[in-house]
């Protein structure tokens, strides 16, 4: 089981390629062999099992005890447990987050603009940086790492604009997380003061929770997503920092309420910074590169 | 949704804290768990229950604190009660909060032999 999506396993590991390259470096998992093992139980006539009690309780003490065991046994009464206390006060997504400080730390050393891009697949995502990409070259160096289950797909597309790009395909896993970016940048070799734009796995839930150790996350999404999106998945509006509407050309076509839209998403996180644009017509990208290049130079 | 990854990573931090300590048993693992931290309760149990332990862990009760979210209000600088991210302010309806309790995902203590 991966230390963060659960999901990785050793026949269908994550991977790093470039486009045009066979796979040359997989990510291993450093838990298989301790979660390899199958529990067993010794049944003889003290009879030894194993069992699980959780205990819940809110600041207001409803105790609420749930008790569940694997085998059948004789009444035997339950002892609030006991033994030394060590008190531990220990993040428990402290591995990720802790990565993900220390690529931020790198980021910020070698003058690199890290974006996080979140959204649900089919948003525009990738459409958004081919045209960044190709409107900015002059002006900016950017590098990419594409993060899907499978396919070099959009890995391919942004290879057609010239600029550095790497694919992470996760498998069945179902978000980036700052350990995959790490080893990402390091087979990349991102330039100085440039822009690098991780273009996370389309999921609205589960990216929320992972620090990459980006500067800025951005959330996209489209105009045919529905307007309280912002409302029905709250955790990813309220780690972003900026929130981009696309595909504004389709709004003659849809029962989408702008206003609404940013008024949900403002009530989820009000420091987010917005953007209206249409990747595919041009339209509202002139704001978006502005902040871009405010934001890097 | 990456509860049993969550579990694991627990149990992972708890036997290094045990081992490091010469612990033959850990008897409890006490947990802070905030309304707001995107974790689900009953998929939580349902991980600690089926989650792989070994001989030092596997007889180790857990006790979740379920901590409630708490925010204050940047307008009026009222504290409320939230559990969820659309809650306005009781006092001045303001959307401009900032969260102040709630998001925990931590291993408080533990009870080793």
């Amino acid at each position: 089981m991966c230390d963060t999506c659960g999901c990785d396993q050793p026949n269908n590991p994550v991977t790093y390629k470039k486009p045009g390259e066979d796979n040359v470096h997989t990510h291993t998992h450093p838990h298989d062999d301790k979660h390899g093992h199958t529990h067993s139980h010794i049944h003889d006539d003290n009879h030894e099992h194993s069992h699980s009690h959780t205990h819940s309780h809110s600041e207001e003490s409803n105790y609420e005890h749930t008790h569940s065991h694997n085998h059948e046994h004789e009444e035997h009464t339950h002892d609030h447990s006991h033994g030394k206390v060590i008190q531990i006060e220990q993040d428990v997504l402290s591995t990720n987050n802790l990565l993900a400080e220390r690529n931020r730390g790198y980021f910020e050393a070698k003058n690199i603009l890290a974006l996080n891009l979140v959204s649900s697949p089919g948003s525009g995502k990738t459409t958004l940086l081919e045209k960044t990409i190709t409107e900015l070259r002059k002006e900016l160096l950017f590098s990419v790492i594409e993060g899907d289950q499978q396919t070099m797909n959009d890995a391919n597309r942004i290879n057609a604009t010239g600029a550095p790009v790497i694919q992470i395909n996760t498998g069945n896993g179902c978000h980036l997380d700052a350990d995959m970016i790490n080893k990402a940048v390091k087979k990349l070799d991102v330039a100085e003061n440039s822009v690098l734009i991780i273009e996370n796995v389309g999921n609205l839930v589960c990216p929320s929770l992972f620090d990459l150790g980006e500067a800025y996350r951005v959330v996209v999404i489209s105009v045919t997503e529905g307007d309280d999106k912002p409302i029905k998945y709250p955790n990813i509006f309220h780690t972003s920092d900026v929130c981009i509407i696309n595909k504004i050309d389709l709004l003659p076509y849809v029962d989408f309420n702008i206003m609404k839209a940013k008024e949900y998403a403002l009530q989820v996180n009000h420091h987010l910074q917005f953007f209206e644009l249409s990747a595919k017509t041009g339209e509202g990208m002139d704001k978006w590169y502005e902040w871009l290049k405010g934001t890097i130079l | 949704m990456h509860e049993l990854s969550i579990v694991i990573s627990i149990l992972d931090a708890v036997e290094e804290n045990a081992k490091s300590h010469k612990a033959s048993a850990v008897n409890e693992i006490e947990l802070e768990v905030g309304e707001l931290s995107g974790v689900e309760y009953d998929a939580l149990e349902f991980a600690i229950e089926h989650a792989p332990k070994n001989d030092l862990l596997k007889n180790a009760a857990f006790v979740i604190n379920k901590i409630p979210g708490k925010a204050r209000c940047n307008e009026c600088n009222k504290e409320f009660e939230l559990n969820d991210y659309y809650t306005v302010c009781p006092l001045c309806n303001k959307f401009e909060y900032d969260i102040i309790q709630g998001k925990e995902l931590k291993i408080k203590s533990i009870k080793i032999d």
